[in-house]
């Protein structure tokens, strides 16, 4: 493969450049182009993986460096698929995407719509939309925390004030049946505003015409937006489900301000159980075989998506 | 392994015995977490710095990141830190993997006894294997958990005769841990100047080490054992006891019925927060933020009392907190950092590292006559810190911590399961733990 890339940059190389360095032909060249950025991709990528893949058969523990490596098989890779505890974490970061990605999918979908409509002042509003995505997600984990405080919190304040609740009466993340939903609505809240900047760029890429041409065949409205806007801006929306799906499977900050991983373990997600065997338990052999695990699980989800996404693209 | 630790300690003895004193001009570094007592530290080495002709220089890290931070220091042999102010729990792990230096042969050198300190904390914070007289660390800061409560509010007429007509004794610092639930039930939810107020204010915090620290104030008291006394790690029926489960029960009982709500992760900041706005009747922390309570505007001076942790049906103890400063081995500045080592050891210093905010464990000082009197805490200070105990200083002791922390956790805010359930499931944790340490 990579012989081939090389011969089509020597190709691709203008005749007589090679000439004018002396002793060096196109293809030695293309290799010193090409070289640097092979070799990075060496070492920060391939051989980190290679190495992770060796170290998750082994007992090592980076904190004994003084203590012998052994070999232990599969051992690691048992313990972590009949561990319960690692199935509840898995299982509450399949909750935490699904809920995200529908609801700022939903959301984002929706006022994407509303803004591409036009009407004064909507780049305000775009404005006033994407602002919690450019804050820091420790900064508004601690910004929820407060909100969600029973005693002073807005959040509990506007429920109760709604609802005829006592706001102090209910813990939106020392609750249980709660928690969960208080990392999604802070998510939701955050990045639901991505979602809608992409959509907004689909819908605006659909070009007039097209409307015009189903209004002179009589669409009905409903019926263009299943038939034409729909269809026109899936692409875009698969491509943001990627984007939030990849970043929402390494959520990490924003958890831990909110509720560290509680109530319990019930919102300790895959990678804040992963950084506490890798970094504070120092496990390494097993956070390895952890990280294996997790690494081909988003690798297979990720080809049969990319997959789907290339097909809807091409139709 | 055991090469390297008999170089490191001929070194330090070879140092000690010629003169670390001869030492000039080095730049020390001094690593330790970012608060008050880090803060009195910087302006108490400025006489070292005059003294030695060395420069200091300090690396304070939140609280929240500390062990983080410096663990990944340690453990990857950085050169950032000449000298350490690590936590207790570190000491196993610092001295098997030869993080830090061996002090016995320096101590003897420079007339250093660990009599001259108090015992809890020389065990606590210096000596591994634990009861044993290998030191590697001088205690540095005594600290441990104990009890601020609203005296202005216990004193009230109208209070003390509703409490003692619901509970039939005085209202006052509570005896025993059921005492400390009624007073905290007690004030649950109650309305004082218009405010509505609740019981008590404890450790609950789920990412670090919060509900652990806080709920061996109970485990201890109720019976609870890390070991059997007789047969090291062995665990079963001690971890898991009858009256270690009580003490779960106790625990979760408390947080249900006498802590505000909402506070489901709460540490020592949060703990302080509600305590200074008026939020609480009374509040567990650590023994450091006494002198902080007792000047604010708010809830200082008078308005204020402290006692140690009480006693529960097995006994008073109370968790051990604080730490002891180390040298860290791979320094480039050997004996510099024992200098200050030795500096910090005298009894004039420590004197000093009292009166500016620290918290000396040297016993000339605690145990002066005149120290109770000297601060409204000191009395509860000291009875906290001869009751202490302390966590597992093993190795692997951040494994043990965070296993501890999903249990109890699971069972005391999320309640999960029974008591018994949790206890259990510590211990299958904990044997798998020393199992892969090759312990059992």
């Amino acid at each position: 493969m990579a012989d081939k890339t090389i011969d089509r940059i020597a190709r691709a190389t203008p005749p007589g450049v090679a000439k004018r360095v002396r002793g060096l032909s196109d293809r030695t060249i293309a290799w010193l182009f090409v070289g640097p950025s092979i070799f990075l991709l060496l070492a920060i990528n391939i051989f980190p993986l290679i190495w992770t893949i060796r170290l998750s058969f082994t007992n090592f523990r980076v904190n004994r460096v003084n203590a012998p490596i052994k070999s232990i098989g599969l051992r690691n890779y048992e313990r972590i698929l009949s561990d319960p505890d690692i199935w509840q974490t898995m299982q509450a970061t399949a909750h935490f995407l699904f809920w995200t990605i529908l609801l700022q999918v939903l959301i984002g979908f929706t006022l994407a719509y509303l803004i591409n409509k036009k009407f004064k002042g909507n780049d305000l509003w775009t404005t006033i939309i994407v602002l919690p995505m450019m804050l820091s997600p420790a900064v508004v984990g601690n910004f929820w925390t407060f909100l969600y405080q029973p005693q002073i919190g807005l959040f509990n304040y506007v429920v109760g004030f709604f609802s005829g609740i006592d706001p102090s009466s209910f813990s939106m993340i020392g609750s249980i049946n709660l928690a969960p939903w208080a990392i999604v609505i802070v998510d939701t809240w955050m990045w639901t505003p991505f979602v809608m900047l992409i959509c907004l760029a689909g819908l605006r890429s659909i070009p007039d015409s097209i409307y015009e041409a189903a209004e002179i065949d009589r669409a009905s409205k409903w019926r263009q937006f299943w038939t034409l806007t729909v269809p026109m801006v899936l692409p875009f929306l698969m491509l943001a489900v990627l984007f939030r799906g990849i970043e929402n499977f390494k959520m990490f900050d924003l958890v831990v301000q909110l509720t560290g991983g509680g109530p319990g373990s019930l919102t300790t997600l895959t990678s804040i159980d992963l950084k506490r065997e890798a970094f504070e338990k120092w496990r390494t052999g097993y956070a390895s075989a952890y990280a294996v695990i997790l690494f081909v699980t988003v690798f297979g989800m990720a080809s049969i998506y990319v997959k789907a996404l290339n097909k809807v693209k091409d139709r | 392994m055991r090469i390297s630790k008999f170089l490191i300690s001929t070194a330090v003895f070879a140092m000690s015995v010629v003169g670390a004193t001869s030492a000039l001009a080095e730049d020390l570094t001094v690593c330790w977490a970012s608060w008050d007592p880090a803060n009195a530290l910087v302006e108490m080495s400025k006489d070292f710095e005059i003294k030695s002709g060395n420069t200091m220089h300090f690396e304070f890290v939140p609280w929240p990141n500390f062990a983080d931070r410096m663990l990944n220091e340690l453990n990857s042999g950085g050169h950032l830190c000449d000298l350490m102010i690590g936590d207790s729990q570190w000491i196993g792990g610092a001295a098997e993997n030869g993080q830090y230096v061996k002090l016995n042969d320096f101590f003897k050198a420079n007339s250093i006894s660990m009599d001259d300190f108090l015992p809890a904390t020389v065990t606590g914070y210096a000596e591994w294997p634990k009861n044993t007289p290998n030191y590697w660390a001088l205690p540095a800061y005594a600290d441990v958990v104990g009890w601020t409560y609203r005296k202005d509010w216990f004193n009230r007429p109208e209070l003390q005769k509703q409490f003692k007509a619901k509970y039939g004794y005085d209202l006052d610092v509570p005896a025993s841990l059921e005492q400390l639930k009624d007073i905290a039930q007690f004030f649950q939810g109650r309305e004082i100047d218009g405010k509505k107020v609740y019981g008590a204010a404890i450790y609950t915090e789920r990412g670090s080490e919060g509900i652990t620290m806080g709920i061996t104030n109970a485990l201890y008291n109720y019976g609870f054992k890390y070991e059997n006394p007789n047969k090291p790690y062995d665990i079963e029926g001690y971890v898991n006891s009858p009256g270690a489960v009580k003490a779960l029960e106790y625990y979760k009982a408390l947080y249900e019925s006498g802590t505000p709500p909402g506070s489901s992760d709460w540490y020592m900041s949060e703990n302080i927060d509600a305590y200074k706005s008026g939020q609480v009747a009374m509040q567990m922390n650590f023994a450091f933020i006494w002198p902080g309570v007792n000047a604010d505007p708010n809830v200082g001076g008078d308005r204020t009392g402290y006692f140690a942790n009480p006693a529960g049906p097995a006994g008073q103890f109370a968790q051990l907190g604080g730490q002891g400063i180390s040298v860290v081995a791979n320094t480039a500045h050997m004996d510099a950092a024992l200098e200050y080592i030795k500096w910090f050891a005298k009894p004039e210093t420590q004197a000093r590292w009292t009166e500016m905010g620290g918290a000396s464990a040297m016993r000339s000082i605690v145990e002066a006559p005149d120290f109770p009197s000297k601060k409204p805490y000191n009395k509860a200070f000291l009875k906290s810190m001869s009751i202490v105990k302390d966590f597992w200083a093993e190795p692997s002791y951040a494994s043990l911590l965070l296993a501890m922390q999903a249990r109890v956790h699971n069972y005391v805010i999320a309640g999960q399961g029974t008591a018994k359930e949790a206890l259990d499931g510590l211990v299958k944790d904990w044997t798998e733990i020393f199992e892969d340490e090759g312990k059992l």
